[in-house]
């Protein structure tokens, strides 16, 4: 059946709410069996778990009275894969196919919980049977992961019983400056970076007349460590689908094109699905509503290249050329995909939009800062305790993200830094950890928000190896185009890399200062505008490391490979050999040295010989091996 | 230089086929080959320059610039390990090297045997269950250095 008319959207939209309340609340008499199917769950088997759930219901002969469903990211992906019953609403984490029948015998047929698959809280080591009762979610807020977790992100009924094409069918309602006007208001910024206001953009070109125009939605995911993206993809196409319509309708546009990573199947293959069921309802298609506002969906594939994410070398690529940035002016407003107007939006910008015509441009203002609105999406990462994917109200402080959220650092290791907006924000260290999250609040502080990545790291991560790993990536992805970024970015890793073989001087420090300045001033695009950004912020507060690389001659963190030094304490040492046999170029052997109280004489390392690979400290059983 | 065959011939002119109607066909095309056949040399640049009218220097361009297509033949089963920052900070380093060092081969060089390709991911976006590996679409979790081993044997144990 096809939609014609807002009427029988409206009538579908209440009986698919009516059947997920259902299926949420057990009035149809049913429990449903909900499995995350996000990346990281299907990874760790959630696909052979839920064969084993349908296998074992249909045996026990439950197939009336319970369904099963998989639905897209929980976010908390260090305890997946998850599984949750409704109505009852109880989560069971870390879930195995082994587990499955305990599950089906306990709580499906006896109406028991299986204790032992709930979550436990680390702090006071009780039992947490639902979802919200669970730290790591008590602090977030969902607005652009609106559905996921809940919804099947391959049916569109349910995701119309849950919000989905509301926000769509008011701004139909309304004049595109209305809507315009409706997402000013929100203070709606980019969520891919920059931050720019969303309305904006589009009023610049709403403003542009031509006789096509285009949104493009950014889904190019390359900052490394952030995940959001996917994630929103694979757990609600459908409302960034609808975001992108009310961004068309807006600014006069027929047509959209996603530009998605080919490195995420799942992703795509959920945005066909759901642009494939929306066509075939008629909510994509021509004169959508009855409207005279037509639009199409189209899907274009990355081929891996870091750089696409910057929006002008993005729509090169669309257009089947290198994908190499455009200088600006013009900007996409004007002149953009095929030198008709377009705007470029992040997928979870997009994905904000529904909402902010649903409930209101009031209501997403309701949340966050004065000059930041609305939530963000965090990828929580690196050396915390609860990795996931979060969505905080902007003004969260980065304590509350990294303690409260992520459950602290793991093995009681020091906080050393939080490093936001990968490879072109910063380090930001313990004394900025009650900093409150915003725009321009992390740019004062020297970092930025960038897509949302938020890795952690601990007293054994070694700064300036970060930098040259942050380096290594611009460097490499840097698309060749521009003389600074390309030689510039080239000349800092060498820096970086004589620094971390011991090999540097402190006259390297000043070169690398000059080299940043350059790099930043004089780069045609942002890739190389904020290259130098790690090396600043980690110069700025961790410049002890780097001075300690450079003239102690030593890593504190024990990572650079060419400053360790492995050592045999002779007076630990009770002379076993087994390190000497796990050698593999034999470069322990025996001294004439024996320890008071030991039997044989100690062993010691050629360091000369030594490749430190590691693997006699890992074999010895006294820890008489010490790293330094 | 090396003669195709007429069934792949015929093959790269059904995939031109599939997408000359488009706007910009030219990465779809080359994506369609490089799916099919896992590489997409300089004679098949040829033809599709011939099917497109775009010359073979703007196509190599193309080609040589994103890291999907590759100019030779890749391994057959193709390990990537992820260098994201989440990985990274949890060890990637060290797991990668082990590969490399088992297998005799750097990043993005295959062995000589056909069998293995190793490449260095940028983010899989899996960084849930960092230091992730994949080879051919299957994702390895949590990976550690001493299950390298047996790792690379699973596959190896599959060709006797």
């Amino acid at each position: 059946m096809k939609i014609t008319t807002s009427e029988q959207l409206d009538s579908l939209l209440q009986s698919c709410t009516e059947c997920l309340n259902n299926k949420i609340n057990g009035e149809n008499g049913k429990r449903a069996v909900v499995l995350c199917g996000g990346t990281g769950c299907l990874s760790s088997n959630s696909n052979d778990i839920k064969a084993k759930f349908i296998e074992l219901i249909e045996k026990n002969g439950l197939s009336d009275k319970v369904t099963v469903n998989q639905v897209g990211c929980f976010g908390f992906c260090s305890q997946g894969p998850f599984v949750k019953i409704f109505p009852e609403d109880t989560l069971y984490r870390l879930v195995k196919v082994e587990d499955v029948e305990e599950i089906v015998n306990t709580d499906l047929i006896n109406g028991q919980i299986v204790d032992r698959l709930l979550y436990i809280d680390p702090a006071t080591k009780e039992k947490v049977e639902k979802q919200d009762d669970i730290n790591f979610y008590k602090k977030q807020k969902r607005v652009a992961l609106h559905g996921c977790g809940l919804i099947n992100a391959e049916d569109i009924n349910e995701a119309m019983g849950y919000g989905a094409f509301k926000g769509l069918k008011r701004a139909l309602t309304m004049t595109q400056q209305e809507v315009i006007d409706e997402v000013l208001a929100s203070g709606l910024r980019g969520r891919g970076g920059a931050g720019f206001p969303t309305g904006r953009k589009w009023s610049f070109a709403y403003a542009n007349a031509a006789d096509q125009k285009y949104v493009v939605c950014n889904g190019d995911e390359g900052d490394p460590g952030a995940f959001m993206d996917r994630s929103i993809l694979e757990g609600n196409p459908f409302a960034v689908i609808e975001g992108m319509m009310i961004a068309g309708y807006a600014i006069g546009a027929s047509e959209g094109y996603f530009y998605v990573r080919a490195e995420y199947p799942i992703a795509v293959d959920r945005l066909q699905k759901a642009i494939d069921q929306m066509t075939e309802l008629g909510i994509l298609g021509d004169n959508i509503l009855g409207t005279d506002f037509s639009f199409r969906a189209n899907i274009r594939l990355g081929a891996g290249a870091f750089v696409c994410g910057e929006e002008t070398a993005l729509l090169n690529s669309i257009e089947g050329k290198r994908g190499m940035p455009r200088p600006r002016p013009p900007f996409p407003a004007v002149k953009g995909l095929w030198g008709k107007p377009t705007i470029v939006n992040n997928v979870e910008t997009l994905a904000c939009v529904p909402y902010i015509l649903r409930e209101g441009a009031g209501e997403f203002a309701s949340t966050g800062t004065d000059r930041s609105k609305g939530t963000k999406v965090f990828a929580l990462g690196g050396k915390v305790n609860n990795v996931g994917l979060v969505e905080v109200p902007m003004g969260t402080t980065l304590r509350e993200l990294v303690y409260d959220i992520g459950g602290g650092i793991p093995g009681n290791k020091k906080f050393k830094a939080i490093q936001t907006g990968g490879p072109s924000g910063g380090c930001l260290t313990e004394e900025y950890l009650d900093e409150p999250i915003d725009f321009d609040n992390l740019v004062a502080k020297g970092s930025m928000m960038g897509s949302g990545g938020a890795i952690v790291m601990d007293e054994d991560n070694c700064m300036v190896n970060i930098a040259k790993f942050y380096m290594e990536f611009i460097c490499d992805e840097s698309c060749g185009k521009c003389s600074p970024c390309r030689i510039g970015t080239k000349r800092m890793l060498e820096i970086l890399t004589k620094i971390t073989d011991g090999k540097g001087t402190m006259e390297d420090l000043d070169e690398l200062e000059v080299l940043a300045e350059a790099v930043k001033n004089n780069s045609l695009c942002a890739l190389g505008q904020t290259a130098a950004n790690p090396i600043v912020s980690t110069m700025t507060h961790f410049k002890d490391e780097y001075i300690a690389h450079i003239v102690d001659k030593r890593c504190p963190a024990g990572i650079c490979k060419n400053l360790m030094k492995y050592t045999i304490v002779k007076d630990s040492c009770f002379g076993c050999g087994l390190c000497a046999r796990q050698c593999p170029v034999d470069a322990i052997s025996v001294t004439d040295y024996t320890a008071p109280g030991k039997k044989k004489p100690a062993m010691q390392i050629d360091t000369d010989k030594c490749i430190k690979c590691g693997m006699c400290m890992a074999s010895c059983k006294f820890k008489a091996i010490v790293k330094e | 230089m090396q003669k195709l065959s007429e069934a792949a011939v015929a093959k790269i002119n059904e995939i031109c086929d599939r997408h000359i109607n488009d706007k910009t066909p030219l990465m779809m095309i080359l994506s369609d080959i490089q799916k099919e056949y896992g590489y997409v040399p300089v004679e098949v640049q040829e033809i599709v320059s011939e099917k497109t009218g775009i010359s073979v220097a703007e196509i190599y361009g193309v080609v040589t610039f994103y890291s999907f297509f590759s100019l030779k033949p890749k391994g057959k089963y193709i390990i990537g390990c992820c260098l994201g920052t989440a990985c990274y900070v949890k060890g990637a380093q060290q797991i990668i090297d082990k590969f490399s060092e088992i297998l005799g081969i750097g990043p993005g060089e295959t062995t000589e045997d056909g069998l293995f390709t190793l490449d260095a991911l940028r983010c899989i976006g899996a960084c849930g269950i960092a230091p992730a590996v994949t080879i051919n679409g299957t994702v390895y979790p949590k990976m550690e250095v001493g299950q390298v081993a047996g790792v690379i044997e699973q596959y190896r144990s599959k060709e006797d």
